[in-house]
């Protein structure tokens, strides 16, 4: 038998707290997942730093991967008898859905802003590289890698292939709301995914919404909205992340300024540093290898990058006001100037943070071929896009939500000398009366 | 602070007038491939490269009252058409983007149809592919929106004016 047919003796399982069991038949994806390559997906975590807000959100980039692929698996049983779905396609499908997010680095979303990295293209490095995922992939079929490769780039031909894997209703974002919600314990996050994917319908080049089951997908993208503001960009959440892309940047700045000397010699960030990242450097570095030099990174002699670390490690988050650029840039530039003055260095104690620095968005059909929009399917097999079908959807869909922050570390405002400039600063951030604890 | 802000504030200040979400999503991406250093992340779409960090930060400058969105309701959609406001106007003014001059570009840009921005951007999209394989990329991913051959040769040259200009 073909190695792309090859069955396990037994159907394997992988007991999952969202989908209740993973199930595994084929032997090209078990192969896959004991890959060293995927394997480190386990030492990534999904939320990064969300875990300082919400102590569950401990869950990794395998347990999302493994979600995704259970979801497509499903998906595709379902769409084996209907026109449109070219059940050849299935292991391809399968194993995009496993492999989607294998580029993912340590707290990515940081790292890839402060280093000006995309995990996307180390996500096609891997698949098309010298790997064991590649060695798979290729014994599936010559040029079996290049095709799960442009899957994931969203460039395949069969588009409708694609957009079970990313579209604006696709298994990626139905696994990780649902896994975000379980590990975070919030109560919102919870669809009938059941229900969606018994209403889901393969057309030509996308994946459609029968319209009887509107609601579901009403509930979908309430979830979307409601991770989006309660979890995603938790206030909490995102002051971790300011501290964390800051020490990315101090760490940086000190490699380059040639006069200091690291104590712990940051051989693992070398090559991020100086913009040129291998394969195979990429890979070493995961979330135990950050900790570990965050650890001792806070007995180097700088005291902004001993402190800043000191910070992550502990969880001394900044604190925040509300920020608008608008109406408060006067202030932000006095705010600006004072800090230099009490010695505090704004570059890296005065950091704005916008809605706009998130990985994550809610539900929007933009504009006529802006992006491809959820199409709901009538009974006359006319297509309509679901905001125009529903008023809940039209309703979150139609407002446009943004915010702005503005963080800094109020122990260090307390300890200012000058009582004129303390007692200035103190007065712009919380004359407003908008300053809110940290939790 | 807000420095990818002013940089697309500079866009619109520059462009005067952008119309459409979609035309605006491939000009800045043409802009960005001829390293004027706008930093949206792009991702493929089914309508080629698109960037939902380009569409939050729209969206938090008209909410700011930098950028005036006017919604104009077709017959089966709706259209944006994005001004600069004197507010926008201020809040650039207090910064130095350091951006290039890219006004010449941008009005080339503004000069054509965003079917054909659509194509340009998809043919910079698969720049590290020979011409051969990027036409082939064309015909493989918008098999839909049928571009001729005399389309395609366009944009070629369009392209090569593009990065001649400023």
């Amino acid at each position: 038998m073909a190695y792309k047919d090859e069955q396990l003796n037994e159907e394997k399982v992988f007991k999952d707290p969202v989908h209740r069991y993973v199930h595994v038949k084929d032997r090209v994806i078990w192969d896959l997942i004991a890959t060293p390559e995927f394997q480190r997906l386990r030492r990534i975590k999904q939320l990064g730093t969300t875990n300082y807000t919400f102590h569950g959100a401990e869950h990794s980039r395998f347990n999302h991967s493994l979600g995704v692929y259970e979801i497509v698996r499903r998906i595709i049983y379902n769409f084996q008898d209907r026109p449109h779905w070219n059940n050849d396609e299935r292991l391809l499908c399968l194993c995009a859905a496993l492999l989607h997010d294998l580029g993912h680095g340590p707290f990515s979303h940081s790292f890839e802003k402060v280093f000006k990295l995309d995990h996307e293209y180390f996500t096609q490095a891997i698949i098309l590289g010298d790997t064991y995922i590649n060695k798979i992939l290729e014994r599936v079929a010559s040029g079996f890698a290049q095709k799960v490769a442009d899957v994931i780039a969203k460039t395949y031909e069969d588009k409708l292939v694609v957009s079970l894997i990313s579209s604006q209703i696709d298994a990626d974002r139905m696994d990780y709301l649902q896994r975000d919600a379980y590990f975070t314990g919030v109560s919102y996050g919870h669809f009938d995914m059941e229900r969606i994917l018994r209403v889901m319908r393969p057309i030509e080049d996308q994946v459609v919404i029968k319209s009887t089951g509107m609601h579901a997908v009403e509930d979908y993208i309430m979830s979307r909205y409601q991770m989006y503001w309660q979890v995603y960009f938790h206030p909490v959440t995102r002051s971790a992340e300011v501290i964390l892309s800051k020490i990315l940047h101090r760490a940086k700045y000190l490699y380059e300024t040639n006069d200091f000397k690291f104590k712990l010699k940051p051989t693992h960030f070398i090559s991020f540093f100086k913009g040129k990242v291998a394969l195979d450097e990429y890979l070493k570095l995961d979330e135990s290898i950050v900790h570990y030099y965050f650890q001792l990174w806070q007995e180097e002699d700088d005291s902004i990058l001993r402190d800043l670390c000191e910070r992550f490690m502990n969880r001394r988050l900044f604190k925040y006001v509300e920020f608008n650029p608008n109406l408060q840039m006067n202030e932000w530039m006095e705010l600006y100037r004072l800090f230099q003055k009490a010695n505090i260095d704004p570059e890296y104690y005065l950091v704005v943070d916008s809605s706009s620095d998130l990985p994550y968005d809610f539900y929007r059909p933009g504009e006529e071929e802006e992006r491809l929009p959820i199409h709901l399917l009538m009974p006359n097999n006319e297509l309509k896009e679901l905001s125009r079908h529903s008023d809940i959807v039209e309703s979150i869909s139609g407002r446009k939500r943004t915010d702005h922050k503005l963080y800094f570390p109020n122990d260090l405002l307390n300890d200012i000398k000058d009582e004129n400039i303390k007692n200035r600063i103190k007065a712009i951030l919380y004359g407003r009366g908008e300053i809110k604890n940290v939790k | 602070m807000l420095n990818n802000h002013a940089k697309l504030m500079q866009f619109f200040s520059v462009a005067n007038e952008v119309t459409g979400r979609k035309k605006l999503q491939k000009m800045i991406y043409i802009l960005q491939k001829q390293d004027i250093p706008f930093e949206e992340k792009y991702q493929f779409h089914f309508y080629g490269p698109y960037s939902e960090e380009l569409t939050l930060r729209v969206e938090e400058l008209c909410n700011l009252g930098f950028i005036d969105e006017m919604k104009e309701e077709k017959s089966s959609y709706y259209q944006y058409h994005y001004t600069i406001t004197s507010a926008g106007e201020t809040f650039l003014n207090q910064f130095s983007t350091g951006l290039p001059d890219f006004t010449d570009k941008v009005v080339m840009l503004k000069g054509r149809s965003s079917r054909f921005l659509e194509l340009v951007s998809t043919m910079l999209y698969f720049d590290d592919l020979s011409k051969n394989e990027v036409e082939e990329k064309i015909q493989i991913t918008k098999p839909k929106q049928k571009y001729s051959l005399d389309e395609i040769s366009e944009a070629w040259a369009f392209i090569g004016k593009l990065s001649q200009v400023q």
